[in-house]
């Protein structure tokens, strides 16, 4: 529908050309507008997830034990497995990113895929943490019911629900974004395939990078707070 | 969408009027799909006006159920009692807060607007401009299952504990705000990376129309405090599937946490529905007296710090929900702050108009009912502010009659007044001035007739909310349902003219207004493209009339 001409992003060989939406003068009025955009998005992630975290510290405040008590139940050895985990994935994201900078398509498609893999890891040992509590029945508010030795060691704990309320809430929308980051890096991965980013064209793929490493860094926190519970 | 075919050649054919955005293509997929932001402020348009009609004919039930002491519609002595009362005052607030006023001026005014104002050809990212309409409908169409499914009773407020007993629809209702949240982020996303990356050649920020300047903090309120309202009622549909416990006393929460929560976001969405209201008024109190706007800077000025200082106000809406005191003071010191840049607006409206060249028309008469109004609704804002007077009117219709005179009387009046000063250049037709001039003067009356009863009853005592009342209460009560009905009237009158307008109204002249941004620059009604030519500003003085004098000369 344009008037004007149509812009092109400098293509490498073997890549698919861009063209610049038809409302910006250049692809470099384009790729600021769509970062902004993006960061503004990352923005309200913060806002979101700054929520539930000041809920976490005012109660934190108001029952420590709770949350001390709490805490000593998760498993820190897979919780840190995790960190690492993600860690991993944050450096080979990374990585992607700049092999799209610099148009190698293979290795892009290859630190893509170890992200993924990275992320269905995460995904697998929070399974098993996720079954063992289910089965201590360490759940939230009105589920919470503990069997054997952990209906004692909370017996003379005040709401101890209310730490696994958090711990469920703030993992559990923590996972929820674990999982659109992989069907957005999923989605890097088929385009990218076909060619689309390259030197010329990588916001798509430097901006999921961006955001996977927020829901890294949401974890970092996450880590800390929940399973060595201060 | 690659190909270049210029426009004009397949629509010049069918139709001897010059190509238009609303002209150049036609059928439901090219309204439906369409990537233009002068189209999707019109679905937008459309959209809330529906919304509107809904919220109020809920007022008008309201209204109607208030006539008598005993009630009329529903009675504590009928088989349902009085509870359909409570269902009907949510939904209407509901309504009117989620699903109109909050996306009516950035979603169909600052869409078609904004963009024109900048030079721009669309908003940055058009793609998540129609996204945020659909997430719009999507949120309304939940909204409106959950009234089907046993309508909700909380108040458009949802306090915990009750809203977690109370029935099911709370879910549906509360996954339909999350969404709606989300249509209202990635409006202001898109307006922030529009203001900051797609001005005209020229355009430095203090050459933005204040109109601009007012979506542009706006926008930085959607981004940054919806997310906590988002956080918030999905924390609570958790609560009412699952009983998380965290606002619920019964499981150790605190349900004086979830008034923090909502109000964090509740109030600085007070500024998301009036901020772009006085960018409007800005706007056409400067057309239509022909002279610049009084302390522009100032202006902009102050329309960022009422941004900022919203976010450290919420508590005076909870100074009887248990806060300490010295907190109390902080939030009443910190709100009587918010009169300095909203007064520094009154006054700068009221120098435009001082000597100008004032025509009366239809959006100027809006606007003069919105200063009149929003004086009201701002002054009595210090009565609630106070610590001292809020315990005595917290909670009765006194509060009601303020925010009525905020949101309906100021934000809905401003969305009125800018839709008649647009309306032209939307649709190039227009509308009977005289008719239009008569509904103002009617919504003007309506409101006052509506809610002065209400701000002297609540200064008495009579609680908001309630279903039935003393019989001392009667007289103001039925004065106040008078006025609804007269607020009813003018805006029957106005959607039957506008509405008109579109099929049979006269074709407007270019630059209807004589308008001096670049809104009114380009063709009337714009190209799809917006503009044929580079648009470049090239003085600071972008409320410039001198052009129609000279223009008059020739
Ligand atoms: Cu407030």
């Amino acid at each position: 529908m344009s008037h004007g001409p149509i812009v092109q992003t400098p293509t490498p060989e073997g890549f698919r050309p861009h063209v610049v939406a038809h409302h910006f003068h250049d692809a470099n009025q384009e790729f600021h507008s769509v970062k902004l955009g993006f960061w503004l998005f990352l923005a309200t992630e913060v806002m979101l997830f700054g929520g539930v975290f000041a809920a976490y510290f005012i109660f934190h405040g108001q029952y420590p034990e709770t949350f001390v008590k709490g805490g000593e139940q998760l498993s820190v050895p897979m919780g840190s497995l995790n960190t690492v985990i993600l860690l991993t994935s944050s450096w080979t994201m990374a990585m992607g990113v700049r092999a799209c900078q610099l148009s190698q398509k293979k290795q892009m498609l290859g630190f893509l895929w170890v992200t993924l893999l990275c992320a269905g890891g995460f995904l697998v040992v929070k399974y098993f943490e996720y079954t063992a509590k289910i089965e201590h029945g360490l759940l939230p508010g009105s589920f919470w019911h503990p069997h054997g030795h952990y209906a004692e060691e909370f017996a003379n704990v005040e709401w101890p629900n209310l730490f696994f309320s958090f711990y469920w809430t703030m993992t559990g929308i923590h996972g929820v974004h674990v999982i659109l980051g992989m069907l957005a890096i999923s989605w890097l991965i088929w385009q990218g395939g076909k060619g689309r980013f390259h030197s010329g064209f990588s916001a798509p793929v430097d901006l999921i990078g961006l955001y996977w490493h927020i829901v890294d860094l949401i974890w970092i926190f996450l880590f800390p707070l929940l399973y060595l519970v201060p | 969408m690659t190909t270049n075919v210029p426009v004009a050649d397949v629509a010049v054919e069918t139709s001897n009027e010059p190509t238009n955005y609303l002209n150049c293509k036609r059928g439901f997929w090219s309204w439906a799909a369409t990537l233009d932001h002068k189209r999707i402020g019109i679905m937008y348009l459309v959209g809330v006006t529906l919304a509107f009609l809904v919220g109020g004919i809920f007022a008008l039930g309201i209204r109607i159920q208030l006539w008598s002491p005993e009630g009329v519609m529903f009675k504590a002595t009928s088989e349902d009692g009085l509870a359909g009362y409570n269902q009907m005052f949510t939904l209407h607030g509901a309504f009117m807060v989620f699903m109109f006023i909050i996306p009516a001026i950035p979603g169909a005014l600052a869409n078609f607007a904004l963009p024109l104002m900048l030079g721009a050809k669309d908003v940055a990212l058009p793609r998540l401009n129609l996204a945020s309409f659909y997430l719009w409908l999507t949120g309304t169409l939940l909204a409106c299952y959950s009234i089907i499914t046993g309508a909700v009773d909380t108040g458009w407020t949802f306090y915990t504990p009750y809203s977690i007993q109370t029935q099911q629809s709370v879910i549906s209702m509360g996954l339909a705000i999350f969404i709606l949240g989300f249509s209202s982020i990635f409006t202001g996303m898109n307006f922030i990376v529009t203001c900051h990356k797609l001005r005209a050649r020229g355009q430095t920020w203090f050459r933005m129309p204040l109109f601009c300047w007012a979506v542009y903090s706006t926008a930085i309120l959607q981004v940054l405090a919806t997310p906590v309202l988002g956080i918030t009622v999905l924390l609570l549909a958790f609560e009412h599937m699952y009983h998380i416990g965290i606002f619920d006393p019964a499981y150790g929460g605190d349900p004086v946490l979830f008034q923090h929560f909502f109000w964090f976001y509740s109030h600085p969405a007070v500024y998301i529905m009036i901020l772009p209201g006085m960018g409007v008024i800005s706007e056409v109190v400067s057309v239509h007296s022909r002279k610049p706007l009084f302390g522009y800077r100032l202006m902009a000025f102050s329309a960022i710090s009422i941004g900022v200082i919203s976010f450290i106000v919420w508590g005076h809406h909870m100074f009887t929900s248990g806060q300490s005191a010295f907190v109390m003071m902080a939030f009443s010191f910190l709100t009587f702050l918010v009169a300095i840049p909203t007064a520094i607006k009154e006054f700068s409206w009221v120098a435009t108009i001082w000597k100008g060249s004032i025509a009366l028309t239809a959006p100027m008469l809006y606007a003069m009912a919105f200063l009149i109004i929003f004086s009201i609704g701002g002054l009595t804002g210090i009565f609630l502010g106070a610590l001292s007077t809020d315990i005595h009117l917290h909670d009765t219709y006194f509060v009601v009659a303020h925010f009525h005179a905020v949101m309906m009387g100021s934000t809905a009046v401003a969305f009125f007044a800018g839709v008649h000063h647009w309306w032209p250049q939307i649709w190039g037709k227009m509308y009977n001035e005289t008719l239009a001039k008569i509904s103002a003067v009617l919504i003007l009356t309506g409101f006052m007739v509506t809610f002065l009863p209400q701000f002297m009853m609540g200064s008495q005592g009579m609680p908001r909310r309630y279903a039935t009342y003393l019989p001392e209460w009667e007289g103001y009560h039925k004065v106040s349902t008078v006025g609804a009905f007269i607020l009813g009237t003018g805006f029957a009158l106005m959607m039957g003219y506008l509405i008109h307008s579109i099929f049979a109204g006269k074709k407007a002249k270019q630059n209807y207004w004589g308008g001096a941004t670049l809104d009114w620059k380009t063709q009337t009604p714009p190209i799809h493209e917006n503009f044929d030519f580079d648009p470049v500003i090239e003085s600071d003085n972008i409320y410039d009339y001198s052009f129609l004098t000279e223009e008059k000369k020739a």
